[in-house]
């Protein structure tokens, strides 16, 4: 009996130890990082064999095409594809936890634009300079920024995407160009017992992308050329203040704020919205599902401004080389390929990734294919890179936790705004 | 995650605590027990050895690790630095809301930093736990009576309550969130508009919702399990003295289910108090859905070592609830048995 009294807190103990160890498990693999990694930059840079490139789940078997292409051609620098999950955070977290393991064997990556800074930043990743040096003259100039971290490029943009505003054709007869032009056009809406606008405003990375858009768009920023923010300005303030005026004035419905990219989706195509910002995706489900009550009257044209075109935010992958790696020059002859005009190409057809290079958005072929490509290539052209900040993950909380009061009219756009502020100042000073 | 393994450790000092429940007698069965003992503890070994591995291993790490800064960005070259000791700044970080602030003195956190959730995030965490708990407790007695009796197809009912149990809580998660869609079916049913998980009660009724309709059937199948070790002669000799079933259910079903009933009750809010897959999923922790556990996967993304001190306080929280309850309200995992054991003598 007295075993068992005492084993009795033990056996507590032990459950909850479970339930630590749970929790800290994530962290356990976590020092900081740190570090230069001016040695490891140093090393391997003439080193050619076979690597490892590193990507997401390939949904529409793109990846493996190209591989196969280029393993033929280089029978002693094979490439080995190392396919990741489809889920974005997971991705990070596999990638961080083996940079971290300085795995030499993660040689090539496919980085999400908004990982590229804080990558760079821990020194993971090589700077594409002197003999890593790659040609970026004929790729759109954001992508290339968006691969960059204080004027060095890191990555090799492989694929882009960028925000488009979808239209009713059949009830506007010219699309808006401003937002005030959209803003007016919102009586139609009413006419037609339709809701006006809407993007996705739910409390997740596409509010970030959203608020973003509107703070750039009115001719604002979120962060500064220093990487510091700078969101007390009337540019942000009339940004942000766009979105919360027209969620009060109900020009945004109020179901917008549980909206993700598939729910506004569903409301453009079911006909309940006469304007849709959302991803290049849309355009062929909206035109061949046969649910869709837009098919014949699909719009589109470039996100709205304040006096012309508004700054979408942009996404896309770029493919990255680990500072770890022994074979860089093969890795490096790797970025090239993956960047050729010829599979740039492939990327489009196959995959419907928006392509880097500027000429193929005017390539007729590709055109006839993907209607979209011209609105796309004025969107990614004047698109803002989201916050490029090694806190990226703390920047887009701040945004979204502020952003989500303010449209929601819980807090006053300028709270919000210097609450948003103070939160990102306080992530770069550091705990 | 812990779910699987909850009863490990459980089962554990059972079987390591199982000598005792042989009477002693002679004292040739005294050496016997002896030996049995030291067999015991080498047949243990291999398990205690593991679980210092996965478990004491982790812990001691990620205590270590709270009391270290999160890297810093030199601003020269812009690239991360490790962060050297930060002695309780973590913790104060979470407990006292306090954070850095850019000339290096530290401020009330910001809203909009995670550390300025920690206390609403506690507060909702408890609210949780507290709502769901009671209700499965409920809805779940409730259902284990009813499966207690006889009755035809009784065992298709006890196979049809476990589904919602059986079904991963990530898939349950986004169940209800095509059902709480504006457009969904839970408003087009009752012909509301209601914005499920995009105000503030409904958000945190939605999961409270959820949560009780995956895990009820949890509570009912312990408890179930604690109505039939109660044997039925109790309840006729009860009967032949006049009982009414209202004292039959307050003077013999309660007090003998109350030991199951207290375990399944612990588990329960263990679990509860690290709720985490049906908020996130379903509302993203907006509309004050934030749980602890959710601040600190959100946090493990900004920074590890912040991201271990909010583990570890949540241990803590985690800890005295289950320390109160096994103490004060007499949840007893272990003596159960021995209970039994002295019962028999």
């Amino acid at each position: 009996m007295k075993k068992s009294k005492f084993l009795l807190p033990v056996a507590t103990a032990g459950v909850l130890a479970i339930t630590l160890s749970a929790c800290g498990g994530g962290g356990g693999g976590g020092t900081a990082a740190g570090g230069s990694g001016g040695g490891d930059a140093a090393n391997g840079l003439d080193g050619r064999g076979p690597i490892t490139y590193v990507q997401g789940k390939d949904n529409s078997n793109v990846v493996r095409p190209l591989i196969d292409k280029w393993n033929a051609a280089h029978p002693n620098e094979q490439v080995t594809f190392k396919e990741q999950t489809d889920n974005a955070d997971q991705q990070h977290d596999d990638l961080v936890q083996n940079f971290q393991a300085k795995n030499a064997n993660y040689d090539v990556a496919s980085v999400d634009v908004v990982w590229t800074a804080e990558f760079a930043a821990k020194g993971w990743l090589q700077p594409l300079k002197d003999k890593m040096a790659l040609d970026t003259s004929k790729m759109l100039k954001p992508t290339v920024e968006a691969a960059s971290y204080k004027g060095t490029l890191y990555a090799a943009p492989e694929s882009s995407d960028g925000g488009i505003l979808y239209y009713r054709k059949d009830l506007v007869p010219t699309p808006p160009k401003t937002w005030d032009e959209m803003m007016s056009m919102c009586s139609i809406a009413t006419a037609n017992n339709m809701g006006c606008y809407s993007g996705q405003f739910k409390k997740y990375e596409g509010l970030t992308v959203n608020a973003s858009e509107a703070i750039n768009s009115a001719g604002g920023a979120v962060l500064d050329k220093d990487g510091k923010p700078s969101l007390n300005t009337p540019e942000a303030k009339a940004g942000l203040e766009n979105l919360a005026k027209a969620y009060a004035g109900g020009q945004i419905p109020k179901e917008a704020i549980t909206f993700q990219e598939e729910e506004s989706r569903q409301a453009f195509q079911d006909g309940k919205l006469l304007f849709l910002r959302n991803w290049p995706y849309v355009y062929n489900l909206a035109t061949t599902e046969g649910s869709s009550k837009v098919k014949d009257v699909l719009g589109m044209t470039a996100l709205p401004g304040k006096a012309g075109p508004g700054a979408s935010s942009l996404g896309g992958h770029s493919a990255a080389v680990s500072v770890y790696s022994k074979n860089k020059a093969t890795a490096l002859d790797f970025l090239k390929f993956l960047t050729t005009e010829e599979n740039q190409k492939f990327f489009a057809t196959q995959g419907s990734l928006a392509p880097v290079l500027g000429s193929l958005y005017e390539d007729a072929e590709l055109v006839a294919k993907l209607p979209y490509l011209p609105v796309l290539k004025t969107s990614i052209e004047n698109a803002v890179p989201r916050p490029v900040t090694p806190f990226y993950p703390a920047v887009t909380k701040a945004i979204q936790e502020n952003a989500y009061s303010a449209i929601k009219g819980e807090k006053t756009v300028e709270t919000a705004l210097s609450d948003m502020q103070k939160s990102i100042e306080s992530a770069s000073a550091g705990q | 995650m812990a779910t699987e393994l909850g009863p490990t450790p459980v089962k554990e000092p059972a079987s390591g605590g199982a000598p005792v429940h042989h009477p002693p007698k002679g004292v040739g069965e005294d050496n016997a027990i002896k030996s049995q003992g030291k067999w015991a503890a080498w047949l243990l070994a291999p398990t205690i050895i593991a679980l210092g591995i996965v478990i004491v291993y982790p812990i001691i790490s990620a205590i270590i690790m709270s009391f270290q800064k999160d890297a810093g960005l030199d601003p020269v070259t812009g690239l991360f630095t490790a962060g050297g000791p930060a002695g309780f700044s973590n913790y104060a970080n979470w407990i006292f809301q306090q954070c850095a602030a850019p000339a290096g003195e530290t401020v009330a956190c910001p809203p909009g930093t995670l550390g300025a959730q920690f206390w609403s995030a506690t507060g909702t965490t408890f609210f949780f736990t507290i709502v769901t708990v009671t209700l499965e407790t409920v809805l779940g007695f409730w259902m284990a009576v009813i499966m207690a009796r006889a009755f035809k197809g009784r065992s298709l009912v006890r196979a049809a309550v476990l589904v919602p149990w059986a079904i991963p809580t990530a898939v349950t998660a986004k169940l209800w969130l095509f059902i709480f869609a504006f457009e969904g079916i839970g408003n087009k049913l009752f012909n509301t508009t209601i914005l499920w998980t995009g105000s503030e009660w409904p958000a945190r009724w939605a999961v409270i919702i959820a949560d009780v309709w995956k895990t009820t059937p949890f509570m009912a199948l312990l408890i179930l399990a604690g109505l039939q070790m109660i044997p039925a002669e109790v309840y006729e000799a009860a009967k032949v003295d006049g009982a009414s079933a209202w004292q039959r259910f307050r003077m013999i079903t309660l007090p003998l289910v109350k030991p199951a009933l207290m375990v399944a009750i612990l588990f329960r809010t263990l679990d509860a108090l690290r709720m985490f897959d049906l908020p996130y999923i379903l509302t993203g922790g907006a509309n004050n859905t934030t749980t602890l556990s959710i601040l600190v996967i959100n946090q493990i993304r900004q920074g590890f070592n912040a991201a271990a001190a909010l583990s570890t306080i949540t241990f803590i929280i985690i800890f005295l609830v289950a320390f109160i309850f096994v103490r004060f309200l007499g949840a007893n995992v272990v003596e159960q048995q021995t209970g039994a054991a002295k019962g028999k003598k």
